[in-house]
């Protein structure tokens, strides 16, 4: 009887620490999925400005460089853009917070150029297209682990009118 | 406002001490682990003078008070103990006349401060004097008068006197600090320009926070400040004048200007252009509105300081591919990189003793306020945190203020922005308090000398 309770509570911890497990890796494999190198690839905090017309793209850590993933997003926002004539658009260029106030201001504008350039080769005209930046100022996701950081850092298509 | 930017102090010394061999001196290179014990004594005022400063500015022992202040001042420098007055034997006004030192001597007090206060032609008039307590000498003995509502800075002026008589160094009490008040949840920041005194009373807010303002900075008189708004969402560097606040945008660019500092002199304002991806060094001269370009490169070129002298400017660039710091010419000429320690660097700022370069280092993950010489030698990290960055200097040179932020935990939550400051011995870490949270603090020029 006591043998049998001993193997039921045996089994029973067996059984959880697999559920738990599972759990913790699935969790892990989620965040693993939302980030490629430092760069979010997930689309949590992303806003559509059409149907299939992400409005923000991600930079790794002190990077302004465009992933193939951005530019596709770009490519994307331009034919749209030029499908809409009308539409003027700001880019907002953004910073985590792991960096100085001033030299963010900086790179969030660096970024937002990055992508204003790319929309201007896709024949966007640069009349269209203002930037601004906001350094570290304002983060969408106010977590102080990688996850969160990789989504702050970006550039953000804002319709202007 | 303007009272206080305009105070009349007549300073008349009324004995002057002899240099003496034997008296007491604090030694403010090191470390302090024995913090000398002083006795503040209450500055004492007759019964009639205690009655008319109460009905003039409805401070029930305006003396008790204003010795508090310098209590606590002394205390936050960290270099001397102030005694508890439960202990005095002595009244403060026989303890002003003529101290009686075995008295003192008894609690342990090496160095008494007295005083006496009341009310001359509707100004404060005050007198105080600092003894040896073993020498059983004077060793300073001053008077003063000022605009009564002034009262506090009474007692920053006192222990700006005492520190210097003791420690051979001028002091940095009576001076005010200006940061950014920070309210609300990290994603949406509400952001006002506040000033406050150096102990953390007198707090004013400069804007109302209908738009983002960042990283204001003291001119050389303490009269303007320049800043960074985002009104009309162009964040642009701006001019504000203390006592009328009257603002103005400094200079027409077609782009994103920050990180502004005066030039030594006040008559130059340094700041970053951005524009197309790039920024770079630019100065605008404050009479004659002629905007010149300092750096020209390609990288991003950032947080400029001069040298007191006007002489050089250090600042930030990524041109090595990684912030670093750069000393040049304040014509732009002669750049060189000065920071060569693993991880990044930033927020070069320049003692106001010209010897020391302040900065924020990131490495592994963790941020410091160091300093280092001018020529990159004798690095020196003075405090190590999650997050910090922004140091500025006392008037002194002997002081760093900064502002630390808190990491989240997993729901994002527990935020907050704090203002501290450290001795340049790497001791003496302190929360400074201020009435909301708060960032990118600058410290005043000393008010009155």
């Amino acid at each position: 009887m006591n043998l049998s309770k001993n193997y039921k509570n045996i089994f029973l911890a067996i059984f959880l620490s697999f559920v738990l497990s599972a759990c913790a890796t699935q969790t892990a494999k989620k965040v693993d999925s939302q980030m490629q190198g430092d760069v979010y690839t997930g689309t949590d905090t992303v806003e559509y400005l059409a149907d299939g017309v992400p409005d923000r793209v991600f930079f790794a850590t002190n990077e302004s460089v465009l992933t193939t993933a951005s530019r596709e997003t770009l490519r994307k926002q331009a034919s749209w853009l030029r499908k809409n004539p009308e539409v003027t658009v700001v880019l907002e260029g953004h910073a985590d917070e792991r960096g100085t106030r001033e030299y963010n201001l900086a790179l969030g504008e660096r970024r937002a150029n990055a992508a204003k350039d790319y929309l201007m080769t896709y024949g966007i005209a640069s009349s269209r297209i203002s930037v601004i930046s906001y350094g570290k100022e304002r983060p969408v996701d106010s977590g102080s682990n990688p996850l969160a950081w990789s989504k702050n850092r970006r550039s953000v298509t804002v319709k202007a009118n | 406002m303007k009272n206080i930017i305009k105070i009349l102090f007549v300073i008349y010394i009324f004995s002057f001490p002899l240099k003496s061999f034997a008296l007491i001196e604090v030694d403010i290179t090191r470390g302090n682990l024995n913090p000398l014990p002083v006795a503040v004594s209450a500055l004492s005022s007759s019964e009639k003078d205690k009655k008319s400063l109460e009905s003039k500015l409805d401070v029930k022992d305006l003396g008790l008070e204003i010795s508090k202040i310098v209590e606590n001042n002394l205390k936050q420098s960290g270099l001397f103990n102030p005694l508890n007055k439960d202990a005095f034997l002595q009244k403060p006004d026989i303890a002003h006349l003529k101290p009686r030192f075995e008295d003192w001597a008894l609690i342990k007090a090496q160095a008494l401060i007295t005083g006496k206060v009341n009310l001359q032609d509707d100004k404060l008039r005050v007198e105080f004097r600092l003894w040896d307590v073993l020498a059983g000498k004077e060793m300073l003995a001053l008077a003063f008068t000022t605009v009564p509502k002034n009262w506090r800075r009474v007692g920053h002026i006192i222990t700006d006197k005492v520190y210097e008589r003791l420690t051979g160094e001028k002091g940095y009490f009576d001076t005010r600090i200006i940061y950014v008040s920070e309210k609300g949840p990290k994603t949406q920041r509400i952001k006002k320009l506040a000033i406050m005194d150096q102990d953390g009373f007198n707090t004013k807010y400069l804007t109302l926070g209908n738009e983002l303002v960042l990283t204001p900075r003291f001119n050389p008189t303490n009269q303007m400040v320049t800043y960074l708004s985002y009104f009309k969402n162009l964040p642009r560097v701006y001019l504000l004048d203390i006592e009328t606040g009257i603002q103005e945008v400094v200079g027409d660019f077609p782009g994103m200007t920050f990180a502004p500092r005066f030039s030594p002199d006040g008559k130059k304002i340094i700041m970053s252009f951005a524009m197309d991806g790039n920024s770079d060094i630019y100065t605008m001269d404050l009479e004659n509105r002629i905007v010149e370009r300092i750096t020209n490169h390609p990288s991003i070129d950032t947080s400029p300081s001069y040298s007191p002298d006007g002489k050089y400017i250090a600042f930030n660039s990524d041109r090595s591919g990684y912030q670093q710091i750069y000393v040049m010419k304040s014509d732009g000429s002669k750049v060189k990189r000065i920071s060569f320690g693993k991880g990044l660097y930033g927020t070069p700022v320049w003692s106001p003793r010209g010897d020391l370069i302040a900065f924020t280092k990131l490495h592994k993950g963790k941020f410091y306020i160091g300093v280092m010489r001018t020529d990159g030698k004798g690095e020196r990290l003075l405090t190590e945190n999650y997050y910090q960055e922004a140091p500025s200097w006392s008037p002194n040179g002997r002081v760093l203020i900064f502002y630390r932020e808190t990491k989240t935990n997993s729901e994002g939550e527990g935020f907050s922005a704090k203002l501290w400051s450290i001795d340049l011995t790497g001791y003496n870490e302190r929360l400074v308090e201020t009435e909301t949270d708060a960032s990118d603090p600058s410290w005043s020029s000393l008010l009155s000398n």
